[in-house]
């Protein structure tokens, strides 16, 4: 028998990332994952094989160099990481934290073949806080302004597409119809997965590029885009406005009171702070049984707040079983872990008020799974004459968002499809000329990292649209 | 930040201000709203649009001091800057040459009304006015609305000024024959409205006030049901077809956070009524 060479020892576990204690955690609305220290990102970093031909960069929507950042860590060369991260990823420190890796650059690793891949994620997460903690240096960006892009939505898209367009020489400048820039990054994902300091942070230097930002503009009605293109010189506009429009069941008694649409429920949270409440101004009542109906990352942050907020009790009700459940495994592990419950196959067919007009008791009607329907998941349908009633006193309705629809009812000539998003070629071009999209505006609910993606293609078309005209 | 001009009480507890707000002052239509926030730790407010300057660039709002925030912005003063405004909101409204219009204000609301009998006198109507509101004392604009409706009534919940209540609404429905009707005020008045021109066949909007967070369509809080669907009065209103409206389902929904209202009104009041709102 021939020699066979030495294999690669391959360390098959990852490093566990610290994280609070499930009993403290679901008292503070901290962080849960506390990030690696020095020591534990060397060991993880040094797990890496730096593949020759790297299998991870392709699950990454901007393509970072992975292999090439972790070398960086392990060389102990932090600075050199985290440009070689910058270079194709402006907010690092957020995609640490919130890309679903589990199904992108993570999925594809070779370590992950024998046993728990690379946690590419938490090493970029490492990077960008030991920037952070650090101070964040700006390159200088003295070059003269010479075109003007209007960005409309201070999301992951438009921040992203604005940062490029800065660093490219052009006058951004962002209208954002809420008080505070981020998008979904402040008015929806909770403070414990992504603390509101960091998203700050990370306006902040995008500020520092040179983007100005203008917070309370709602376009569409503040002004109009043809306004913009034609009246207030600007000559290029990038819309990443987001799919932010609640859905609800529409089923009997939706209106009655303890009844949030997921975005109600997280808006006060997060953004208003109702937490905090009455230290802040915006309330928030939350009982002791509560329900929230999905089964996604949204359903899983708005579980987590509730408990978080003083409930005894929170049930996920979701219509398919736990199998088809859309939200990420780790965050649906951090939320078992925390004390959610979850009742499989039901959906809810009627809500019942008290005397009041408040929510005290939900029917539902079991579901078994049929054949599979378009998103290629097996459809769920209703088992008759299953009906059961819960006694509930809050509910929160998390069954998905579809576009933000007021631009695309006050731009003419703008080419919307039948759910409302609107209509690019590859690089984000829209029907009208200098007009871009991007983001989940135009793809519907998706990913921070995908909107990013998209937000750097569009960028890199209008620059090129800039200098032709 | 947008810096208040001119503050005027026309009521106890009714305050008038304007605000420089160029960009706003541009867009503003009748019917509209803006939703304010004095300071870091504010909530955001609706407030109907009740005047704007387009060359001075300002817009003023009346409101009424019924809880925290709103007692807080009454203690601003001028040459203070409110944190942010975002406007306008919501959908204008309707204003051409209908014929013979009947417009009602109630309350607070009368000021708002205003801009709209001013709009629908200047497109060519024939304006009748009503004011109503709880006690004479808190009635305002009369001279103004005299001025500019062809024929005003004035009444009272308690009948210390003008008619009592709005059992008179009735026999001037029978009398005249009106093309349109517009009411604007406390919900229960618009709904007791809309029960008294129903018969009459006669179309009467209302601007809906429930609770609003975002004002942008994001929250659904602000969820009305009109002619059995479910509506967001922040995008698809604020006005909407009076005889189409669930009054009741809105009544109930308005008052979802009254003892939260209460501890922070209260709160703020023992803690002395300070006006930074977290700056
Ligand atoms: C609760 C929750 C949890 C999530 N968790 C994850 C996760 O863990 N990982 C992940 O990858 N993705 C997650 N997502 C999805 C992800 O956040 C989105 O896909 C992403 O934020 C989309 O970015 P965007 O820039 O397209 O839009 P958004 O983030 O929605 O930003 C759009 C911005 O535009 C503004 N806007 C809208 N209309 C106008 C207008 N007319 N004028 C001016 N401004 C306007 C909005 O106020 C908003 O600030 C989550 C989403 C939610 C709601
Ligand atoms: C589209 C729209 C336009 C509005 N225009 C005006 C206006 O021009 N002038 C004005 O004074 N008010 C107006 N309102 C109502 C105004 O927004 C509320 O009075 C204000 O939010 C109260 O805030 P607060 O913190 O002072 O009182 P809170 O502490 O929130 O409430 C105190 C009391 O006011 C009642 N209240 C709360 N919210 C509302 C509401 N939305 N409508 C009616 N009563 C309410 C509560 O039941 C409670 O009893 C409007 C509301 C909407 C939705
Ligand atoms: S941005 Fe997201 S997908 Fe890309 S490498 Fe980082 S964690 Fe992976
Ligand atoms: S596939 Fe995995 S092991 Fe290979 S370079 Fe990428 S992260 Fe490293
Ligand atoms: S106020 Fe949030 S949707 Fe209308």
């Amino acid at each position: 028998m021939a020699e066979t060479k030495p294999k690669p020892k391959i360390q098959k576990e990852a490093v566990p990332i610290p994280k609070q204690k499930p009993e403290d955690r679901r008292n503070n609305f901290n962080e849960v994952a506390l990030g690696y220290t020095e020591k534990q990102a060397l060991a993880e970093a040094n797990r890496c094989l730096q593949c020759p031909k790297p299998q991870c960069i392709q699950g990454c929507p901007v393509e970072i160099e992975i292999p090439a950042f972790i070398k960086l860590i392990r060389e102990g060369k932090f600075e050199e990481a985290i440009k070689k991260l910058k270079d194709k990823n402006s907010l690092p420190a957020i995609c640490g934290r919130v890309c679903p890796q589990e199904e992108q650059c993570q999925k594809f690793c070779i370590v992950g073949k024998v046993g728990e891949p690379v946690s590419i994620g938490r090493l970029e997460r490492f990077v960008a806080d030991w920037e952070r903690a650090k101070g964040v240096k700006v390159s200088d960006n003295s070059s003269p302004k010479s075109k003007k892009v209007a960005i409309i939505g201070a999301g992951p898209a438009g921040l992203t597409a604005a940062a490029d367009l800065s660093k490219q020489g052009h006058k951004v400048v962002i209208f954002e119809a809420l008080h505070l820039p981020g998008g979904v990054l402040v008015y929806g994902i909770p403070e414990f997965r992504l603390p509101k300091s960091i998203v700050r942070a990370e306006v902040d230097y995008i500020e520092k590029l040179g983007v100005e930002l203008k917070l309370g503009y709602l376009i569409g009605r503040t002004h109009t885009i043809p306004e913009l293109l034609k009246e207030r010189g600007f000559d290029a506009v990038f819309i990443g406005t987001g799919a932010g429009l609640p859905a609800f069941m529409n089923v009997p008694g939706e209106n009655l009171g303890g009844i949030y649409s997921a975005n109600e429920f997280l808006i006060r949270v997060n953004l208003m702070k109702s937490y905090a409440f009455p230290a802040y101004d915006t309330p928030i009542r939350i009982g002791k049984h509560v329900v929230v109906i999905g089964g996604g990352n949204v359903a899983m942050d708005s579980a987590r707040s509730a408990l978080r907020l003083g409930a005894e009790q929170v049930c996920i009700v979701y219509r398919r079983s736990r199998e088809e459940l859309p939200a990420r495994k780790e965050e649906i592990e951090n939320a078992e872990e925390e004390g959610i419950l979850c009742k499989f196959l039901a959906a809810p067919t009627r809500f019942i008020g008290d005397e009041k007009g408040w929510v005290k008791a939900m029917e539902c009607i079991c579901m078994e799974l049929g054949p599979p329907d378009e998103s290629g998941r097996r459809r769920p349908v209703p088992v008759k004459g299953s009906e059961f009633v819960m006694d509930v006193d809050t509910v929160i309705v998390a069954i998905g968002r579809t576009p933000n629809p007021i631009i695309q009812s006050t731009t003419e000539g703008l080419a919307v499809t039948k759910w409302g998003t609107i209509v690019t070629d590859e690089n984000g071009k829209t029907s009208i000329a200098g007009v871009y999209a991007g983001g989940d505006i135009v793809t519907g609910e998706a990913t921070v990292i995908s909107a990013m993606g998209a937000g750097k293609k569009a960028a890199k078309a209008i620059h090129q649209y800039l200098m032709k005209t | 930040m947008y810096k208040i001009l001119v503050t005027k009480e026309l009521a106890p507890k009714v305050k008038l201000f304007e605000v420089a707000a160029p960009e706003i002052a541009e867009k503003a239509k009748p019917g509209q709203f803006i939703i304010l926030i004095i300071g870091k730790t504010g909530e955001r407010i609706p407030l109907t649009i009740t005047g704007y300057d387009r060359k001075k660039g300002t817009i003023s709002f009346v409101f009424n001091e019924v809880g925290k925030t709103t007692k807080q912005l009454g203690l601003m003063e001028e040459g203070e800057c409110i944190e942010t405004i975002t406007g306008p909101l919501g959908n204008s409204s309707e204003i051409r040459n209908f014929g013979n219009v009947l417009c009602i204000g109630g309350g607070v609301m009368i000021a708002p009304m205003f801009l709209q009998v001013q709009a629908l006198k200047e497109a060519g109507n024939k304006v009748t006015t009503v004011i109503g509101a709880r006690i004479k004392d808190l009635l305002f604009f009369e001279d103004e609305m005299k001025a500019h409706s062809d024929k005003l009534y004035v009444t009272t919940d308690d009948g210390s000024k003008g008619y009592k209540g709005l059992d008179f609404l009735g026999k001037i429905l029978a009398k005249e024959k009106f093309d349109h009707c517009v009411a604007m005020g406390p919900v229960v008045m618009m709904k007791n409205i809309c029960e008294k021109t129903k018969p009459f066949g006669l179309r009467t909007i209302v601007t809906l006030t429930p609770i609003m967070v975002d004002g942008m369509g994001m929250c659904g809080v602000c969820r009305v049901t009109v002619a059995g669907k479910m509506k967001f009065a922040c995008v698809d209103g604020p006005e909407f077809d009076g005889h189409a409206v669930d009054f009741d389902g809105l009544i109930k929904r308005q008052r979802l956070f009254l003892p939260e209202e209460r501890l922070s009104s209260l709160l703020w009041e023992k803690l002395g009524g300070c006006t930074c709102g977290g700056n």
